[in-house]
């Protein structure tokens, strides 16, 4: 359990498309590179078929950072999909700048299937980045409703310890 | 081809002459059916009635302030597949406007529809009609175009509906044919405008006499529209404050009980099975338990919040602030204030307006090469 703001841990949900990110992600293992383990990996077919509720789920389960990875534009494996992903991108950003989540919160990034050693920093880098904007915990479904949890959140965020609606 | 002319009125009685267009339409065999607001019989309320027979035309009154439902919805409906036949639908503006959106959704198709809207001067929610005294006939109507048009703005109604203060389109811009209200002396005449092709086509076909439109006219719309968007930033800037992270929001959201009318009532959320409604929102009983013991405690019923987001995402480059879902709701959740205020962030951001025109694609129904690039990679 973080004991400071600075050790805190984010989670960071990463919904990563077959062809190129995931195939990057694979060959990051296969050449041993290491990654910080804040990240939890959602294969998906691609980046186009990433709903905006998928992500919005993900902050109200009380993720810190949303990372939508995909093919290059021209490379996608489905013609369009990830020029798709990149409306639907702008799309969440507009609503969750309303609801005062960080836009930088939610990632949109091209690593192709050959680009191993590019996911691992920008897995670093997106890590270091969330460590640098804080726990998003007031975000959460359930926690947003109960006036106790909600005290107990500002209390976590003021101290740095566990936030509640997280999984220790 | 003319663009303006007028119906004349018999007896000063303006919402009459709505029966007589209406049959004429009919009788010339100029359109094969009406789909307008009609009080059923016995019965002072209206609905969206169709009417194919010249002599059923009857209690016609697309002025009512009764809004009980988007007819966008049935104007696609009607259009969606070819329906055999011309229809002349009678819709208020964000009516049009919520048309202009479904068809652009593929839902309805304005080929084998004309549409007719007369100038808006707002409505009020059903729970205020319900509960007005006296008979909500044409009477009921009547005394409240007068109170609007010499109120100077419709703003200052205090019957008419959240949604209706704060509109600033009391125009249909994309209607074939528009009747004015405003800057117009109703006892004798009805101002017909024509504004499409379609439109003046009918308008020829009509006969009516051609006229000028009153000079005081568009200052009057101007004037209108002036008021109402004053109205419409305040409530934005009071929305804002209302709604500005998810804890306020769950405080706005407190009553919502998850019974998705909002949904239902909404004339551009078009899926014919919401997932909302499918097995993935059907949790294992055992799931709940394992959510509140995670937490210590858990909202009953689940889910709220992520419903409206996710309906915040999914629709509001479409709404067109019609205020149905605020109509619908049983708590009175001030929806529509919420839906406008983040659309007007969503809409902006793509430079779109919903129900503006027929040629800009809805926003994620197209994409260009090259767009937005500030949104992808890791910069600020």
């Amino acid at each position: 359990m973080p004991d400071s703001v600075t050790d805190f841990d984010p989670t960071l949900i990463a919904f990563v498309c077959n062809w190129c990110t995931y195939t990057a992600a694979d060959l990051a293992g296969t050449a041993r590179l290491a990654y910080p383990q804040n990240v939890r990996l959602i294969r998906v077919m691609c980046t186009g078929m990433v709903d905006p509720q998928f992500v919005l789920k993900a902050f109200l389960e009380g993720a810190d950072g949303v990372l939508i990875s995909g093919c290059h534009p021209g490379d996608c494996h489905y013609i369009n999909g990830n020029y798709k992903a990149r409306r639907r991108v702008k799309l969440l950003r507009e609503l969750l700048t309303h609801f005062s989540i960080a836009p930088q919160r939610l990632r949109l990034t091209w690593i192709g299937a050959s680009d191993g050693i590019q996911f691992a920093e920008v897995m670093q880098r997106l890590v270091n980045d969330l460590k640098a904007l804080g726990p998003q915990g007031v975000a959460s479904e359930h926690a947003s409703w109960r006036p106790q949890n909600r005290r107990l959140q500002r209390d976590a965020i003021g101290s740095g310890s566990e936030v509640i609606g997280r999984k220790p | 081809m003319k663009t303006t002319a007028y119906f004349s009125v018999e007896d000063n009685d303006y919402l009459s002459a709505f029966d007589s267009l209406g049959r004429r339409l009919l009788e010339l065999a100029l359109v094969d059916a009406l789909l307008a607001p009609c009080y059923q019989a016995e019965c002072d309320w209206v609905m969206p009635t169709l009417i194919c027979d010249p002599e059923a035309v009857c209690g016609l009154d697309p002025l009512s302030p009764i809004y009980p439902l988007n007819g966008a919805r049935h104007a696609a409906r009607l259009s969606r597949t070819p329906p055999g036949g011309r229809v002349a639908a009678f819709m208020r503006p964000c009516e049009v406007r919520a048309f202009v959106e479904l068809v652009k959704l593929k839902q309805g198709d304005p080929a084998s529809l004309f549409i007719i809207s007369a100038d808006c001067l707002g409505a009020v929610e059903n729970r205020t009609a319900r509960t007005a005294g006296g008979r909500r006939d044409r009477s009921y109507t009547a005394t409240f175009i007068q109170e609007a048009l010499t109120s100077g703005d419709s703003g200052e109604l205090e019957m008419l509906a959240p949604a209706c203060k704060v509109c600033e389109h009391p125009t249909a811009e994309m209607a074939d044919l528009t009747i004015g209200l405003l800057g117009v002396d109703l006892d004798n005449r009805l101002l017909v405008e024509a504004r499409s092709e379609k439109g003046g086509a009918l308008l020829n076909a009509l006969a009516l006499p051609s006229t000028e439109a009153p000079k005081d006219r568009s200052k009057a719309i101007e004037k209108l529209i002036r008021a109402r968007t004053a109205a419409r930033d305040a409530m934005f800037a009071a929305t804002r404050a209302a709604t500005g992270d998810l804890s306020r929001l769950a405080d706005y959201l407190a009553t919502c009980v998850n019974c998705y009318n909002c949904r239902v009532a909404c004339p551009v959320c078009y899926c014919r099975t919401c997932v909302f409604t499918t097995d993935v929102f059907d949790h294992p009983s055992a799931q709940y338990l394992g959510w509140a013991r995670r937490r210590g405690a858990i909202r009953m019923p689940t889910d709220t919040l992520f419903y409206h987001l996710t309906r915040l995402a999914h629709v509001s480059t479409a709404c067109v602030g019609c205020g149905q879902c605020s109509n619908a709701c049983p708590n009175e959740i001030p929806l529509m204030e919420l839906f406008r205020t983040v659309a007007l962030c969503t809409q902006t951001g793509f430079d779109y307006e919903a129900g503006r025109h027929l040629d800009e694609p809805p926003p994620l129904s197209t994409f260009a090469a090259e767009e937005f690039a500030d949104v992808v990679g890791l910069g600020d």
